[in-house]
């Protein structure tokens, strides 16, 4: 895929320090609209980290980090809301309100940005259908499989038609079959133009996507965050 | 202020998706309503005190301050004569719109509190008593009394003066108590509740992290929370003042007791106080759960 435009998400030289260590050092990316990444390292390397930085969750100790233009340290909570409206976030917990049920879960980002329901309402039936979640749609969260909670966290993140999707470990708790189902739903939506990252360790997914699109595969190491080998 | 009528409009109208957002039910749901609900009734009983008093006060400081008594003490042969002349004395005197004598039944009526309803008045050495209604001018009383005096040896003119202004006080007192005990009340609540919105708060930081991470800004976190405590504040106050009202209703008339605690409550259009009672309360909630809403999500990271 052809990556053009202003980067939506940027961070320059950017360090993230927390308790006293340094977590992230001189980190610099760029992700440009309809880009996708995929950011690999070893458990507690700080992807989850440099995701958080992502969506506008942490403020870096230095360096510069742009959200959609706008310096993130500038920022106040309402420009965060606002960001992340435009950034779907798949955790790998899924993060529910379980009292709600999965279809009232998938359309909460449209009724806290004062969206209606009832325009929105074949929008999103579609969506659930999408997702493969139509029979389950009147369920609770604690109810739902693993695989069926990530697409129902995919569904969620995707409904405020966002331009960038983050995904930390998307596929951590499913089996391979799952995992390739939800990677497919990740493909088609950077086929539409959203920007991608998925923080993964799972090297068998990122090149099976590789076989798809165009990926740029990151890793972090040493704090540091480097360009992955050609293996990959 | 514009804000917080804006904010108090959107509570009034709501928002049902939003109204669910946070888990339905847990302890707090029931600490406020118990608390707005009891908070309700003692405000009531506050409420009436403060009204019965004020009423007292005024009735002593106004109708009692118009009133004059004179007791004749004289031999039961000399008793008619004395007081008929005290009579003419009274009818003569400058500021006095009228005088009367108590006849026998007045005057056993009000030995009853003390001696029952069988007392032999016309077997006793009671003393004759003449009711004295003064103009809004009022009389002289020293000048009276020399009069009298001098014209009624056995009459002592009584203006109530000695007993009036302790009980006035008193009764001022006692309305200033009644305020004050609402104004404790009010600030118990908007501390109860308080209390109950920042565990609400504490026990849904998994709800509000969901939300923020789904675009909700803080304004709107804080109105579902707000909305929540404020409507349980106003069902349990409403709850607390009906009860409060009935337990009123309930206590002995005070015509039947005669007394001054039986007269606690509310006459004409005090009846329209109570209602405010549930109004105030959810207002003390709203802002109560405003201002925890907003220093809470203001920490949360």
């Amino acid at each position: 895929m052809r990556i053009e435009g202003q980067p939506v998400i940027e961070l320059e030289d950017v360090a993230y320090n927390y308790g006293g260590g340094e977590l992230l050092s001189e980190v610099s990316l760029s992700l440009s609209p309809g880009s996708f990444h995929f950011l690999t390292g070893p458990s507690g390397a700080g992807k989850t980290t440099l995701l958080k930085l992502c969506y506008g969750a942490l403020v870096p100790t230095s360096g510069q980090l742009r959200l959609f233009g706008q310096d993130r340290r500038e920022m106040g909570r309402d420009d965060i809301a606002t960001v992340r409206r435009r950034v779907g976030v798949v955790h790998q917990d899924c993060q529910f309100l379980d009292h709600l049920s999965v279809e009232d879960n998938i359309a909460l980002p449209l009724s806290v940005s004062g969206r209606d329901l009832l325009a929105e309402g074949a929008n999103l039936k579609e969506l659930i259908g999408w997702v493969g979640l139509r029979e389950r749609a009147k369920a609770r969260p604690p109810e739902l499989s693993g695989g069926e909670r990530q697409r129902a966290a995919l569904a969620r993140a995707v409904i405020m038609s966002p331009d960038v999707i983050l995904a930390d470990e998307p596929t951590g708790n499913v089996d391979w079959e799952m995992s390739q189902r939800l990677l497919r739903l990740l493909i088609e939506l950077n086929l539409m133009g959203k920007t991608i990252l998925i923080a993964t360790h799972d090297l068998a997914l990122i090149r099976a996507a590789k076989a798809h699109v165009q990926a740029r595969v990151l890793r972090i190491a040493a704090r540091r965050l480097q360009l992955a080998g050609a293996d990959l | 202020m514009k804000l917080d009528i804006k904010a108090l409009g959107d509570l009034l109208i709501g928002d049902a998706q939003a109204d669910r957002v946070v888990p339905p039910t847990g302890f707090t749901a029931w600490l406020t309503l118990f608390s707005a609900g009891a908070m309700a009734f003692l405000a009531v009983f506050a409420l009436a005190l403060s009204l019965a008093t004020g009423r007292l006060a005024e009735r002593w400081g106004d109708e009692l301050a118009r009133t004059a008594t004179v007791r004749i003490s004289a031999p039961e042969a000399q008793m008619a004569a004395q007081t008929a002349a005290a009579l003419r004395v009274l009818e003569t005197t400058t500021g006095v719109a009228r005088a009367r004598a108590l006849d026998d039944a007045e005057q056993a009526a009000l030995l009853e509190p003390w001696f029952g309803p069988d007392l032999p008045i016309d077997q006793l050495p009671v003393p004759r008593l003449i009711e004295v209604i003064e103009t809004a001018d009022g009389v002289d009383a020293e000048g009276l009394r020399l009069r009298l005096q001098a014209e009624v040896p056995g009459a002592v003119l009584d203006d109530h003066t000695r007993w009036r202004a302790p009980l006035v006080r008193a009764a001022d007192r006692l309305r200033l108590l009644g305020w004050l005990s609402l104004i404790l009340i009010g600030g118990a609540t908007a501390a109860m509740i308080t209390l109950a919105a920042n565990a609400a708060l504490a026990a849904n930081a998994q709800v509000i992290q969901v939300l923020r991470l789904v675009g909700a800004r803080d304004s709107y976190i804080a109105r579902a929370f707000v909305r929540r405590f404020t409507l349980r504040a106003l069902g349990g106050a409403a709850i607390g003042m009906v009860l409060g009202c009935l337990a009123i209703l309930a206590l002995p008339s005070a015509d039947a007791a005669g007394g001054f605690l039986t007269g606690l409550g509310f006459q004409g259009w005090h009846w329209l106080w109570p209602p405010l009672v549930p109004v105030l309360a959810a207002l003390v909630a709203f802002f109560a759960t405003r201002a925890a809403a907003r220093k809470t999500l203001e920490e949360m990271p």
